[in-house]
């Protein structure tokens, strides 16, 4: 039976959809995940080290001790967000001759092998190992090391069995800012009191079976509460919310486009990846906070020129650089009905034209660092608007990669090609080399001047621009539909 | 109303479809019969002009489909669900598909209530999205959305699987009706070939891509039929 299931999730793994995708891709992924690694075990190394310069008369296990309850209000806090009980896989087994327990002992070991688990011990092995090289018993560090992969673990499955309720989040987030507090204001030294229990978890190893029992008590309560709830209505059933539905018929008044703006409305509201999308975008106008914020650059670096283009066009990118790939999933429908593909991409516009229009408007304070901030802002919110637009709506036509839009939002790369990163390069790179060229040859108004005018004219334009674009989905319109039919692209 | 000539569609050296003169008169209800992989779905695609002939066309009323767009008003049609908006409810996308047609919302409402037995109250304010009804139902909102705006040509593929008895037998009805007293041009395809007697005037069977019985129906035609697919050997790949 074991091996059965772990031939599954073998197969599981390496059949997914994320493997299948471009070399290109996989390599950066592969990077990212490689760099977090390696920055994960840097620090584990180099704790040692540095708690021991910070605090130099006190044992460096007895310090990383005192943080531990923290770590494990903060994870169990954080994971409520990320982390869910894997449950949807196992439908196929429920029908075939496999016992009940079997799959429940298959779901809740599958989730300690979760990615989440190993975070920890990134850390905690090469601590280890640096406890180990500076003399440190080794009987002692190793039952450290299991005790906290036991209390890892515990965390794991004590997260699957709070998740069900928003309550115990609060209870959470207030417990972490009640102990901070009291802490910070001196009424109870938790750190110091949370130390001493943890670091005679690393004095006394026989309190190690502690933890282990910590683990087997939160997977069993786990086993109970899932084993008798294995069926399609109980735990296993998918969660629907119900329709809310807007009036939206204000959107009569921009005439033809109202349909289209009306789906793509919806389209952003009602998705998670898409609603992610709007929130990311929002947060992103604090992101001149960090360059505006340092004396280093000068009041016209190009740097901020980059940092206008970015704030101003985030939705813009972030979403324009999809279309039409969210309409994927219906894109064949949308190709037999009687659709003006020229307003359908107006519509696109439209709303484009609006985020920008609106993250210019939210950009207006960054005028506290002189009105050159301003300035740089609103030519690169014009240059946005005439220039970016039409050229994102035309890289569109070379998606082909579907996007399920019931996907998650997190960490999700679905529909990314290549296409994606070279579009960012005429995007935010041409006008950064305008602004820098002009700026050094002449000066800083002719560059802002330019870009200006230079929006000014692409929006001015913009209908017989729009008109190539159409002409461009209509060449590509037949590999599109091929290409947002496969499934696992 | 609808004629086909030379179509091929070739994937690589693998020709699916191969149909060298169909002719689909105005108001004829019209059948499409075949096993897995015999080319219906790909003839109904090239219908509405989503994937592109190998050689040869259709024309639709006058339009050749695969270069001009103006076929598009007067033809409606519902293949799989792929064809509906997952995050809208069925009234905003019965809506949405009226409004690209011309209709407004009294016009699709006037409509709608001609299906409220079809709906069997599963379908109407249930303040769900058209992504979380079950299978059948969301056939039957696509089936229904594709009657909308008074179309000329109906194009349905596969319209009785996955529906209940009820709903078939109603189906069946307006298909007919639809035909007969509208005249309506219906292409329906199918693999019960009960349904489509009942249903079509005329059957056009597919094999390999390749039009192999014509015929129009009588009460012998169910029994030639199955005579005609108990005889030929299944193919097993699918479509």
């Amino acid at each position: 039976m074991f091996k059965l299931f772990f031939s599954l999730q073998w197969k599981a793994f390496f059949r997914s959809s994320n493997f299948g995708k471009s070399l290109a891709l996989k390599l950066l992924m592969g990077f990212f995940a490689i760099y977090m690694m390696v920055s994960f075990a840097g620090l584990g190394a180099a704790l040692f080290f540095i708690l021991k310069k910070i605090y130099p008369d006190i044992d460096p296990m007895l310090t990383l001790s005192g943080y531990m309850l923290y770590w494990i209000l903060i994870e169990l806090f954080v994971r409520y967000f990320m982390q869910k009980l894997p449950v949807m896989d196992v439908r196929p087994m429920l029908i075939n001759p496999i016992k009940k327990s079997s799959i429940t002992h298959y779901i809740l070991a599958k989730s300690g092998f979760s990615g989440y688990n190993f975070m920890a011990l990134f850390m905690a092995v090469p601590f280890a190992v640096v406890l180990l090289s500076q003399g440190y018993p080794i009987l002692n560090v190793l039952i450290w090391l299991f005790t906290i992969i036991c209390i890892v673990l515990t965390i794991n499955y004590t997260n699957f069995i709070i998740n069900k309720s928003d309550k115990v989040l609060i209870v959470l987030g207030g417990l972490i800012a009640v102990l901070y507090g009291l802490e910070n204001f001196g009424v109870l030294p938790v750190k110091e009191f949370a130390g001493k229990v943890f670091y005679s978890l690393y004095q006394n190893p026989i309190l190690a079976l502690i933890p282990l029992g910590l683990v087997l008590g939160t997977y069993f309560v786990n086993y109970n509460f899932l084993r008798k709830k294995l069926y399609l209505d109980a735990s296993l059933k998918k969660k629907t919310k119900e329709a809310v539905t807007a009036d939206l018929s204000w959107t009569k008044r921009f005439g033809d486009i109202a349909p289209f703006l009306q789906l793509d409305l919806k389209l952003i509201w009602r998705n998670k990846r898409t609603k992610m999308q709007v929130f990311i975008s929002l947060a992103m106008i604090l992101y001149g906070l960090i360059f505006y914020g340092m004396d280093a650059y000068g009041e016209t670096s190009t740097i901020y020129l980059f940092v206008g283009i970015f704030m101003t066009g985030i939705f813009l990118s972030n979403f324009g650089q999809f279309i039409p790939a969210w309409d994927s999933e219906y894109y064949g429908m949308m190709m037999s009905q009687n659709i003006p593909l020229r307003k359908y991409l107006e519509s696109k516009a439209g709303l484009i034209y609006v985020s920008v229009v609106v993250m210019f408007l939210l950009s207006i304070p960054y005028v506290y660092f002189g009105w050159k901030a301003l300035a740089i802002n609103f030519s690169s919110a014009l240059y946005n608007l005439g220039v970016n637009v039409p050229v994102i709506l035309f890289f569109g036509s070379m998606n082909k990669k579907r996007i399920d839009l019931g996907k998650s939002a997190i960490g999700n790369t679905q529909g990314i090609s290549a296409t994606q990163f070279l579009v960012m390069l005429p995007l935010m790179l041409v006008p950064c080399l305008i602004y820098f060229g002009l700026k050094m040859l002449i000066s800083f108004e002719v560059a802002i001047a330019a870009l200006t005018m230079m929006g000014i004219i692409g929006f001015a334009f913009r209908k017989p621009l729009l008109d190539r674009v159409t002409e461009a989905y209509r060449k590509k319109k037949y590999g599109m539909i091929a290409g947002f039919k496969e499934q696992n692209s | 109303m609808i004629t086909t000539q030379n179509l091929t569609k070739k994937y690589g050296n693998q020709l699916v479809l191969n149909i060298e003169h169909l002719e689909i008169p105005k108001g004829q209800s019209f059948g499409l019969v075949g096993n897995n992989g015999a080319g219906k779905t790909t003839y109904f695609s090239l219908l509405l002009d989503l994937i592109q002939p190998t050689t040869g066309h259709i024309i639709n009323n006058g339009v050749q489909v695969n270069t001009s767009e103006d076929w598009k008003p007067f033809t409606s049609s519902f293949i799989d669900e792929s064809f509906l908006i997952g995050y809208l409810t069925p009234e905003e996308y019965f809506y949405f598909i009226g409004e690209l047609r011309g209709e407004n919302k009294a016009d699709v409402d006037a409509l709608l209530s001609n299906f409220e037995d079809l709906f069997h109250g599963e379908i109407l304010n249930q303040k769900k999205f058209l992504r979380d009804l079950s299978k059948g139902n969301q056939k039957k909102a696509g089936i229904v959305a594709s009657f909308i705006g008074n179309p000329e040509v109906i194009i349905l593929d596969e319209p009785f699987a996955n529906l209940d008895p009820t709903t078939q037998i109603r189906l069946k009805a307006i298909i007919k009706d639809l035909a007969a007293r509208q005249g309506v041009t219906v292409l329906v395809s199918s693999h019960d070939l009960m349904h489509v007697t009942e249903v079509c005037e005329r059957i056009v069977v597919l094999n390999k891509g390749e039009v192999v019985k014509d015929i129009q129906t009588s009460t012998e035609t169910l029994k030639e039929l199955e005579n005609f697919f108990a005889g030929t050997p299944l193919s097993v790949d699918e479509e």
